[in-house]
C-alpha cells in the first residue's frame, strides 16, 4: 500500500477522456500500489482517481457504523476497497468474476445523491462545481444503494473522487469510452471469443435455416441487406415470405416488410414489421402494404391478423414513467423508511403501473397465441420500428407456444433473434452513454424478463433456467462489456467492432457475448442458473436430441382444434380486407375485450393436464401477477428471512437431484451402462440451509448480524378503522354492532 | 427399504390424486370441503347417491336449481342430511357436485317471493363461514321452497332448535384416537416442568378458580394455592398468569392472562405485583419483566371504565409494558367481510392491489406476526414475559401460540401443533363456540369473530417463509378450518374445558385428530427437514406476506387451477424416481454375487436417506 496514504489526491492517470489533468512520474509508483491493493483490476482497466479513508455505512443508515477503505473510480467501474483484512469479509457466496461485492460498473449507476448538512441532493452531471458533499449515495440499476462518507478522506482527494464519479457516470460519454473497448484491446482474444456453442447467434444465414427448419417455416433467408447494402438498421440476414423480393425490401428500406419470426406447427407464422414512414395518398404504399399482406397469407396459406401495438400498450415514456416509480420502492435508505413504507406497500405498488404493464404484455400476448393456436391465424405485429414492444411480445408469444424457448440455449437463441438481430436499441434505451435528449431510454429488455420471470414463478417446471439466471442478465445489462446489450444493431455492432486507429495493425474487436458465462461466473456458480424442477422432454435417443428438429417437436396442445372450423375465420378474412383503412392511418381500437377473447384458449388449456412442453399460459388475475422478489429485495435487509425463503425449498430440490444423479450413476456403474449418463448440474454447496438469507445467492450471511425485524410505527394506518376498534371484545350480550 | 418404498408409493399416489385435480372439470370444482373421507367414496362410485358418514341421515331431497356465480344455472337434486347439504347436477358430463358441510353455514335466507319476476329469483340464499355464498332457485308453484328452508334451518342451527350437534351423533371409527394427543401433564414435561422453579397446581381441578382455565396449571414455586386466589380476583374474568413455556436453556418463561382489574380509580393488588415479581425472578436473570399487552394503548385505557385496565408503571416497578396494538375481534370480523367481498364470486381485476390493501386483513396479520416475533425475540434473549389482552382467549391466544411457534420447533411437528391447539386455544378457553356459532342461527352476533382463522393464516404465512420448516402442508391448516365449522369432530366444540367436561365431549364425540392421525400422509409436507433448535423469525413485512389464495379463493375454479404447487409436484416425482433408483440398486446388489462394497461414498446410502421422509408417530 506503500504511497497509498501521500499522494494528496493526485493519483489520475492520462485517459482519453483527458477530464483530469495527467500528473507526473509518480503515477507508475501509484498505478502499483492500487494493484496490489485491488487485484481485481481487468484487462484494460485504469484507474482514473481514489480517495482514502472513504468510510462506507453498512446496512442500517442510523447507526452511521462502516468500514473505513479506498473509493476509486476507473473506466470500468466505482469500486470500493476495505481497509480490513480481506479475511474478515467473506467472499459472498455467488461471485462474479468481473466484479467484487462493492463494485459498481459505471453504467451501472443510476442515482447519485450529495448530503451536505443533512440535506440529500440529487447530484445532476456537469453541474458539479467545486463544492462536495460530506455523503455520497449511490443508487445502482441492480438496486443495490451505497452510502460513503467524504468526511475523512483529505479534501483533494474528495473532491477529485466525487468530481470523477460523476464525471464518468453521469455525464454523455462517447460509445469509445465504453470499457469494452479497452477491455478488448487488452485482453487476450482467446478469453473473449469463446461462445457457447448451442445458442444461434443469428448473424449468419444457417442460424436462420436451422430455426426455419426447426420450426418448418414456410419462407425463405433473404440475404438482400448482406453488407448492409439497404438498412443499417436490419440484420445483414432475415427471413420473409417467398412472395417478397429483393425489390420490395428495397422499396422502403425495410419498412413495412413482414419479418418472419416463428412458425407455429399448425403452419400460420407469427411475423413482425416496422410502420411505412409516411402514409402517401397516391395508393402506392397502400398497394405495396397489400401485395406484403398477400405474401403472407400466401405461403401460410391461413389468414392474417393484424396487431398494431401502438394502439394497445402504453408508449415507451410510460413504461419509463412506471419504473422509475415502481423502483424508487426497492432503493430503500433506512430500516424507518422501510417499515413506513411498508404500510403502503400494496397501493405503491398498484400506483406504479409497473406490474399493470407487466399484466397487459401478458394478456397481449396470449391474445396473440390465441390465433396462433386456436384460430390458426398468421398474427403480424405491427410497431413503428418493430424493434421495442413488438421484441417484447414476440418473443413471449414464442416462449408460451415452443417448449424450446424454456430451454436455456433456446431462450439465449430467443433473444439474439427477436432483440439482437431483431434490432432492438439497447445502447439508447439502457441509455448507457448518458445522452438524455437523444432517445427515449426506456427498460423494455428488463419488462421482457419480468414477463418471463411471471410465467417461470408460474410454471416452474417448463423452464431448463432459474430465477436466478434471469436476475444474473437483468444485472448483465449494466455491465459495459458484452455485445449483446452495447449497441442499437448489428450494424451498429460491427462498424464500432472495426479497428479503431486507422494506424493499428489489427483485427477487429471481439466483445465478449453475454452469454458466454464462463466470463463472469465460475461452473459452480452457474450451476445455480438451471432450474433443478425443470421437466425434460421424455427421453429420447441421444443422436436425435442433437438434430434438434425432433427434439422440441411441439405437440398438439388443443385436441381436435384443426378439424372443428374456426368460427371466427370469415371475421379474420374481413380483418384482411380491411387493411387498407389500418394503414391509411386509422386504428383499430381492442377488436375484443382481450379476457373474453382468450376465455375460451384458458378453458380449454385448463381441461387437460398441464403438459410443461406444451402450451403455456400465465395467470393474470391480480393475486396472480407478482414482484420479483429476488430482483428487487435481495439487498434490502429488512426483507431479508433469515433462513427461509422459496430458496430453501429450491435447495432441496437440488439436493435430491444430485441424490438422484448419484444414484442414477451407481445403478448405471453396476449395471455396466456407462454409456448414458445425463449430465446432471453439480449442486452448488454453500452455507447451510439455516444459516441462509431468503436472498441467498445474492447476499452472504455475515453481512447483516441477525435480528429480527420488528415493524416500526404502524399504529397510524389503522387510523380509519374507528368507531369498532373501541369497542372491546368484551362479551357483548348480543347487542350487535350490525 | 421396504418401508420406505411403501412410503413412496404413498407419495406417488398422492401425486397422482393431486395431478389430476388441476383439470378445468367441474367434477370435483365444488365439493373441495369435505376433502375427507367422502371425497375418496365419491370418487371410486361417481354414481352413488350421497356420500355418508356412519351416523349420518338423511332428511330429503328435492329438485332443485343451483345458480353457481362461475358457471350459471345447474340443474340438478339437492339432498339434506344431518350433516351436509349435497346438491348433484343432472347433467353427467361435466357433472357437478356442492358438499357442503351444514355447519359451515352462517346465515339462510329467502330470496324473492313467489310472485318475483324473472328467472330463477325465486330460492334461497345461503351464506357460508368459508367465504361463499350459495344461491339456490326453486319453482314458484305451489309454496315449493316452505318445505326445504324450514329442514335447512332446522338442521343447519340445530342448537337453536334443541336438536344435537352433528358431532354427537357421528358413529365415525378411526384407528387412532385423537384425544389422546394433548396431555397437559405430559407437555409440560416435555418443556421440563415442573422444576425447582415451577410448580403444577391443581386449585382448578373443579374449575372453582377459574371456570375458563384448565385443571392443570403452571405457577411459580413460590406461590401458594392461596396467593393464586388472591391473584384471581384482580385478574379479568379470574385469568391468572400460568406457564405456556419455558425456554429449554435459559429458563424464560412465556406467561399469559387476562388484564388486572385497575378500573377508573387505578386500584392495585399487592399480590399480584409480588406475584408477577416472583415470575421475573424465576429465571435469574430477567431484569425487567416484559408485558406485553396485546391491544392498542387507547383500548386499554378505555377498558378502564369498565374495571379493566394495565399494570401502571408505578405498581409494577420491575415491568414494562408493550402494547402490541393488535385490534379487537370486531374489527377483524369487518376485515374478513371486506376481504369476502373482494374475493367472491369475483375477483376484483383493475385495482387488486389496493383493494387487499383497504380490506386491511394482512395488516391484522402483520401486527399478530410482528407481536409475536417480540415475544419470541424477548425470550430468546433470555428475558420471562407475561402475555395479555382483555380477556385472555383472543389474541392472547394468538400470540403465545404463534411465539411458541417460532421459538419451540417441535409445535412445527404434525403432533407437536395439534399439541398446541389443544393447549394454547382449547384448554385454555378460546371461545370457539362464541367465535364460530356453531349450530347457532344468530348470524349476526357480535361474538363471532375470525380470530382462530387468522391464527391459522398466520401459521401459513410462516410455513410460506419457511417452506421447510414445518412437518405439515397446507391441507392440514385447511383441513382444521374446514373442521373449525364443520360439526363433525368435538375437538372445536364449546367456549371451555368445564363445560366440555360437562357435555362429555371426549367420551361423545371424535376427535379432528382421530381422523388426520389415522392418515397422516397426506398432510405431510414433503420439504419437511427436522431441526431441533432454531428460532423462525418470519419477516412481518407487507413484501412477504400474501393473501392465502388457496384458501380465501379457493372456491372460484380459475384461481384454485393455478394453486397446485408445481414445485411440490415436481418434488415428489423425484422423491419417486429417487425410491425406484434404490429399489433398482437393491436389486443390482440382491444379484451381484461378490457383493461391491456399499456405495459409502455416494451421500444417498438408504441410512441417511430416512431422514428425507420423516414419517411421524
Amino acid at each position: 500500500m506503500l504511497s497509498l496514504g501521500s499522494g494528496g489526491g493526485k493519483s489520475t492517470k492520462p485517459s482519453f477522456v483527458s477530464y483530469v489533468t495527467p500528473e507526473d512520474m509518480k503515477i507508475k509508483e501509484k498505478e502499483e500500489g492500487l494493484r496490489s491493493k485491488h487485484p481485481y483490476l481487468l484487462p484494460g482497466e485504469v484507474v482514473f482517481c481514489s480517495a482514502n479513508h472513504v468510510l462506507k455505512y453498512t446496512q442500517e443508515d442510523s447507526s452511521q457504523r462502516g468500514v473505513y477503505g479506498t473509493l476509486l473510480c476507473t473506466n470500468f467501474k466505482i469500486a470500493f476497497i476495505s481497509d480490513e483484512s480481506a479475511s474478515q469479509e467473506t467472499a459472498p457466496p455467488f461471485r462474479n468474476k468481473l466484479l467484487s461485492e462493492n463494485d459498481i460498473p459505471l453504467t451501472c449507476v443510476d442515482n447519485i445523491y450529495g448530503v451536505s448538512d443533512e440535506k440529500k441532493k440529487l447530484i445532476i452531471g456537469g453541474q458539479v462545481k467545486s463544492k462536495y458533499p460530506s455523503k455520497l449515495i449511490i443508487q445502482c440499476k441492480d438496486l443495490r444503494v451505497f452510502h460513503f462518507s467524504l468526511t475523512y478522506a483529505k479534501e483533494e482527494e474528495a473532491k477529485k473522487i466525487f468530481q470523477g464519479i460523476v464525471h464518468h457516470s453521469l455525464e454523455p460519454k462517447s460509445l469509445k469510452c465504453v470499457f469494452a473497448f479497452s477491455y478488448c484491446e487488452t485482453a487476450s482474444p482467446s478469453q473473449a471469443s469463446r461462445k457457447s456453442s448451442l445458442t444461434l447467434m443469428f448473424e449468419t444465414k444457417e442460424d436462420w435455416s436451422v430455426e426455419l427448419g426447426r420450426t418448418k417455416g414456410n419462407c425463405k433467408v433473404s440475404s438482400a441487406n448482406e453488407d448492409y447494402v439497404i438498412s443499417e438498421k436490419l440484420p445483414q440476414f432475415f427471413v420473409v415470405p417467398f412472395a417478397v423480393s429483393d425489390d420490395d425490401i428495397l422499396r422502403f428500406l425495410g419498412k413495412g416488410i413482414p419479418f418472419w419470426c416463428w412458425s407455429h406447427h399448425s403452419g400460420c407464422a407469427l411475423f413482425k414489421m416496422a410502420c411505412l414512414p409516411t402514409i402517401q395518398e397516391d395508393g402506392i404504399s397502400q398497394k405495396y402494404m397489400h401485395r406484403m399482406l398477400d405474401a403472407v397469407t400466401q405461403d401460410q396459406l391461413c389468414p392474417v391478423k393484424i396487431e398494431d401495438l401502438s394502439s394497445c400498450l402504453p408508449a415507451l415514456q410510460d413504461l419509463q414513467l412506471s419504473y422509475n416509480k415502481f423502483k424508487q420502492l426497492f432503493l430503500i435508505d433506512s430500516t424507518t423508511e422501510f417499515w413506513v413504507s411498508d404500510m403502503k406497500w400494496f397501493s405503491s405498488l398498484e400506483n406504479s403501473g409497473w406490474l399493470e404493464i407487466i399484466r397487459q404484455c401478458l394478456m397481449k400476448a396470449v391474445e396473440i397465441v390465441d390465433y396462433l393456436e386456436s384460430a390458426h391465424t398468421s398474427v403480424l405485429i405491427v410497431e413503428e420500428h418493430c424493434s421495442d414492444l413488438c421484441c417484447v411480445l414476440s418473443s413471449l408469444v414464442q416462449i408460451m407456444l415452443d417448449p424450446y424457448y424454456r430451454t436455456c440455449s433456446g431462450f439465449q437463441s430467443l433473444i439474439q433473434k427477436e432483440w439482437v438481430a431483431g434490432g432492438h436499441s439497447f445502447l439508447d434505451r439502457c441509455n448507457h452513454l448518458y445522452q438524455k435528449e437523444k432517445e427515449v431510454p426506456a427498460p423494455v429488455f428488463l419488462l421482457f424478463l419480468e414477463c418471463v420471470w411471471q410465467l417461470l414463478q408460474q410454471h416452474a417446471p417448463a423452464f431448463q433456467f432459474s430465477e436466478t439466471y434471469l436476475t444474473v442478465l437483468s444485472d448483465s445489462i449494466n455491465i459495459p462489456l458484452f455485445s449483446t446489450f452495447l449497441f442499437n444493431s448489428q450494424h451498429h455492432r460491427d462498424t464500432a467492432m472495426k479497428p479503431g486507429h486507422p494506424e493499428a495493425q489489427r483485427s477487429p474487436l471481439n466483445f465478449p457475448s453475454v452469454w458466454d458465462w464462463s466470463l463472469q461466473f465460475d461452473c459452480k456458480a452457474q450451476s445455480l442458473f438451471t432450474n433443478p424442477l425443470y421437466v425434460e422432454k421424455p427421453i429420447q435417443d441421444k443422436a436425435l436430441r442433437k438434430t434438434s428438429h425432433q427434439k422440441h417437436q411441439r405437440q398438439l396442445s388443443l385436441p381436435n382444434t384443426l378439424s372443428k372450423p374456426s368460427p371466427r375465420k370469415g371475421f379474420f378474412k374481413e380483418e384482411t380486407d380491411n387493411l387498407k383503412k389500418i394503414f391509411l392511418g386509422k386504428r383499430i381500437s381492442k377488436w375484443l375485450n382481450p379476457t373474453e377473447s382468450s376465455k375460451e384458449l384458458y378453458e380449454s388449456w385448463q381441461r387437460k393436464p398441464l403438459d410443461y412442453q406444451g402450451l403455456l399460459l400465465p395467470y393474470l388475475d391480480g393475486p396472480s401477477v407478482r414482484v420479483w422478489m429476488q430482483r428487487y429485495l435481495r439487498w434490502v435487509p429488512e426483507a431479508q428471512i433469515f433462513g427461509g425463503g422459496s430458496i430453501t425449498t429450491v435447495n432441496r430440490v437440488l439436493e435430491l437431484a444430485s441424490e438422484i444423479q448419484d444414484l442414477q450413476k451407481e445403478v448405471e456403474r453396476r449395471s455396466c451402462r456407462m454409456n448414458s449418463s445425463t449430465a446432471w448440474t453439480q449442486v452448488y454447496s454453500g452455507p447451510p440451509l439455516s444459516a441462509r438469507l431468503s436472498s441467498f445467492p445474492f447476499t452472504a450471511t455475515h453481512a447483516w448480524s441477525f435480528k429480527p425485524a420488528i415493524p416500526s410505527s404502524i399504529r397510524q394506518s389503522l387510523g380509519s378503522v374507528s368507531s369498532l376498534a373501541d369497542k372491546e371484545d368484551d362479551d357483548c350480550q348480543g347487542s350487535g354492532v350490525l | 427399504m421396504t418401508m420406505l418404498g411403501e412410503f413412496g408409493f404413498r407419495l406417488k399416489t398422492q401425486t397422482m390424486a393431486s395431478a389430476s385435480t388441476p383439470t378445468y372439470n367441474s367434477n370435483n370444482l365444488e365439493n373441495n370441503s369435505s376433502k375427507n373421507a367422502s371425497r375418496e367414496s365419491l370418487r371410486m362410485e361417481p354414481l352413488a347417491d350421497v356420500p355418508q358418514l356412519p351416523g349420518e341421515e338423511r332428511i330429503t331431497d328435492k329438485d332443485i336449481i343451483y345458480i353457481c356465480p362461475f358457471n350459471g344455472a345447474v340443474k340438478g337434486k339437492v339432498s339434506i342430511t344431518n350433516y351436509r347439504l349435497f346438491f348433484k347436477s343432472f347433467e353427467v358430463d361435466p357433472a357437478m357436485t356442492l358438499d357442503v358441510p351444514l355447519g359451515v353455514i352462517s346465515r339462510i335466507e329467502k330470496m324473492g317471493g313467489a310472485s318475483s319476476r324473472g328467472e330463477n329469483s325465486y330460492g334461497l340464499d345461503i351464506t357460508c363461514k368459508d367465504m361463499r355464498n350459495l344461491r339456490f332457485a326453486l319453482k314458484q308453484e305451489g309454496h315449493s321452497r316452505r318445505d326445504i328452508f324450514e329442514l335447512l334451518f332446522r338442521y343447519a342451527f340445530p342448537l337453536s332448535h334443541s336438536l344435537q350437534l352433528f358431532a354427537f351423533l357421528s358413529q365415525e371409527k378411526f384407528s387412532e384416537n385423537g384425544w389422546n394427543v394433548y396431555s397437559a401433564i405430559l407437555e409440560y414435561r416435555r418443556q421440563g416442568l415442573p422444576n425447582n422453579k415451577w410448580r403444577i397446581t391443581f386449585v382448578n381441578e373443579q374449575y372453582e378458580l377459574c371456570d375458563t382455565y384448565p385443571t392443570v396449571l403452571m405457577v411459580p414455586f413460590k406461590a401458594t394455592d392461596e396467593d393464586l386466589r388472591k391473584v384471581s380476583a384482580f385478574r379479568s374474568r379470574n385469568r391468572i398468569p400460568v406457564v405456556s413455556w419455558i425456554h429449554p436453556v435459559n429458563q424464560a418463561v412465556i406467561m399469559r392472562c387476562s388484564q388486572p382489574l385497575v378500573g377508573m380509580s387505578g386500584k392495585r393488588n399487592k399480590d399480584d405485583e409480588r406475584y408477577l415479581d416472583t415470575i421475573r425472578e424465576a429465571n435469574g436473570q430477567t431484569a425487567k419483566l416484559t408485558i406485553y399487552d396485546a391491544r392498542p394503548n387507547v383500548n386499554a385505557v378505555a377498558n378502564k371504565a369498565t374495571g379493566g385496565g394495565y399494570e401502571g408503571e408505578d405498581a409494577y416497578q420491575n415491568a414494562e409494558l408493550v402494547f402490541l396494538d393488535i385490534h379487537n375481534i370486531h374489527v377483524m370480523r369487518e376485515s374478513l367481510k371486506k376481504l369476502k367481498d373482494i374475493v367472491y364470486p369475483q375477483v376484483e381485476e383493475t385495482h387488486w392491489l389496493s383493494s387487499l390493501e383497504s380490506t386491511h386483513w394482512l395488516e391484522h396479520i402483520k401486527l399478530v406476526l410482528a407481536g409475536a416475533i417480540q415475544v419470541a425475540d424477548k425470550l430468546s434473549s433470555g428475558n420471562s414475559v407475561v402475555v395479555h389482552c382483555s380477556d385472555g382467549w383472543d389474541r392472547t391466544a394468538q400470540l403465545t401460540s404463534l411465539s411458541m411457534l417460532m421459538l419451540d420447533s417441535y409445535y412445527r411437528t404434525m403432533t407437536g401443533f395439534q399439541v398446541l391447539v389443544q393447549k394454547e386455544w382449547i384448554s385454555f378457553g378460546h371461545k370457539f363456540s362464541s367465535r364460530i356459532g356453531h349450530g347457532d342461527k344468530n348470524h349476526a352476533d357480535a361474538d363471532r369473530s375470525p380470530i382462530f382463522v387468522q391464527f391459522i393464516d398466520c401459521v401459513w404465512q410462516m410455513t410460506k417463509q419457511f417452506p421447510t420448516a414445518f412437518e405439515f402442508n397446507e391441507l392440514f391448516l385447511m383441513t382444521i378450518l374446514d373442521n373449525l365449522y364443520s360439526c363433525r369432530f368435538g375437538t372445536f366444540l364449546y367456549n371451555c374445558e368445564s363445560v366440555r367436561d360437562n357435555m362429555e365431549v371426549k367420551e361423545k364425540t371424535v376427535s379432528l385428530w382421530s381422523m388426520i392421525n389415522s392418515e397422516n400422509g397426506k398432510y405431510i409436507n414433503p420439504f419437511y427437514t427436522k431441526e431441533s433448535s432454531r428460532v423462525l423469525y418470519p419477516v412481518a413485512s407487507m413484501r412477504h406476506l400474501e393473501l392465502w389464495v388457496s384458501y380465501y379463493i379457493r372456491w372460484n375454479p380459475r384461481i384454485r387451477q393455478q394453486q397446485q404447487n408445481p414445485v411440490e409436484q415436481r418434488y415428489m416425482e423425484m422423491l419417486a424416481l429417487r425410491d425406484q433408483y434404490l429399489k433398482k440398486l437393491e436389486e443390482l446388489q440382491i444379484s451381484d454375487s461378490p457383493r461391491i462394497a456399499n456405495n459409502s461414498n455416494s451421500p444417498a446410502s438408504p441410512t441417511q436417506l430416512v431422514h428425507h421422509v420423516q414419517t411421524p408417530l
